[in-house]
C-alpha cells in the first residue's frame, strides 16, 4: 500500500492546531510513535508553517506609521 | 490627569466639563493603543491585501475609521481583532479582492503533497528544516498572493496573525466550521502553489 497513513493526514491539521480532544491527542501520538514516514511530514508542516510566517512577515514602512500618527483626531 | 487640550471646556458645568475630559482621555488612551498595534496589524493587512499599495491604503482607511468610531469599540475586548474587522469590511467594500476566474481554480492536493514532491525532487532528504529551505522568500509571498481570497483571509488571519477559529470566524463574519474548512483547503492550496514553484525552479 502506497500511503497507510489516510487518518493520520487528516489528524495533521487540528493537531498542529492543539484542537484535537485529548484521546485524539493520544490516538495521533500513539501513530506518531511508530511510524517515521509521518512524524517526518508532520515535523515538515510544523516547520513550514514557522518558514511562512517568517517569509511573510514585512516591517511596516515608517511613513505609513507616521501617516497613521497624523490621521488621530486632535483634542478641542 | 486632564488633557491641556481640555482647558478650553472650564466655562462648562464642571459635571459636563469632568465627562468631557474623561472622554478625552479614553479617546487618547484609545487612539495609544490602536497605534501600538499597527505593526501587528500590518502583519496581515499586507497579505489581505492583493500589493503593498494597496496594504498601505488600507491601513490608512481602517485608522481614520477606526478613531472617528472609537465610541463603538468595547474596552477590555480584542481591539486587534477589533481592527481586523474594519479593516477586512473595507477590504470586501472597495473591491479589492479580485477572484480568480473559477476556471484558475488551482486543484488541492492532500496534505502531504508538498512535503512529498519537495522529497523526491530532492535526493533522499533526511532533515525536514532543509526541505523548507528549498522555498525562497518570494516563493512564498508569490504562492500566498496566489490562494483565492476566501481562502487566503482565513490563512493570513490564522497562519500569521494567530487568531484562533473563533475569533477568525468573528473578524470575518463567518461560522466557525467554515473557517475550519477554508483553512483546510486554503493550506493546501498554498502548498500546491509552493510545489509549483519550487518544482519550477528545480527544472
Amino acid at each position: 500500500m502506497k500511503d497507510p497513513c489516510a487518518h493520520c493526514e487528516e489528524m495533521m491539521q487540528p493537531y498542529l492546531d492543539h484542537v484535537l480532544t485529548d484521546e485524539e491527542m493520544a490516538a495521533a501520538e500513539a501513530h506518531l510513535a511508530e511510524c517515521e514516514p509521518c512524524r517526518r511530514r508532520y515535523r515538515f508542516e510544523e516547520s513550514l508553517r514557522v518558514y511562512v510566517r517568517k517569509a511573510a512577515t514585512e516591517q511596516m514602512p515608517a511613513e505609513l506609521r507616521q501617516k497613521l500618527a497624523a490621521l488621530r483626531i486632535p483634542l478641542e | 490627569m486632564v488633557p491641556a487640550g481640555t482647558v478650553a471646556h472650564v466655562d462648562a458645568e464642571p459635571e459636563e466639563a469632568q465627562r468631557l475630559a474623561t472622554e478625552a482621555r479614553d479617546r487618547v488612551r484609545f487612539e495609544e493603543d490602536a497605534l501600538a498595534l499597527s505593526d501587528q496589524v500590518y502583519r496581515v493587512a499586507r497579505h489581505l491585501a492583493n500589493s503593498r499599495e494597496d496594504a498601505d491604503e488600507l491601513m490608512q482607511e481602517t485608522y481614520a475609521r477606526a478613531f472617528r468610531s472609537w465610541r463603538s469599540f468595547q474596552p477590555g475586548t480584542n481591539m486587534r481583532a477589533w481592527l481586523l474587522r474594519i479593516l477586512t469590511n473595507l477590504n470586501i467594500d472597495r473591491g479589492r479582492r479580485q477572484q480568480r476566474a473559477p476556471q484558475m481554480q488551482p486543484l488541492e492536493a492532500n496534505d502531504y503533497f508538498l512535503y512529498d514532491r519537495l522529497a523526491e525532487n530532492g535526493d533522499g532528504i533526511t532533515d525536514e528544516d532543509r526541505v523548507v529551505e528549498r522555498l525562497s522568500q518570494d516563493d512564498i509571498v508569490t504562492a500566498l498572493s496566489a490562494v483565492p481570497h476566501d481562502f487566503r483571509d482565513v490563512v493570513v488571519l490564522v497562519d500569521l496573525g494567530d487568531f484562533s477559529y473563533a475569533d477568525a470566524a468573528q473578524i470575518l463574519d463567518i461560522p466557525v466550521g467554515t473557517v475550519m474548512s477554508r483553512l483546510h483547503r486554503g493550506r493546501r492550496i498554498l502548498k500546491r502553489e509552493l510545489a509549483e514553484s519550487a518544482l519550477e525552479e528545480a527544472t
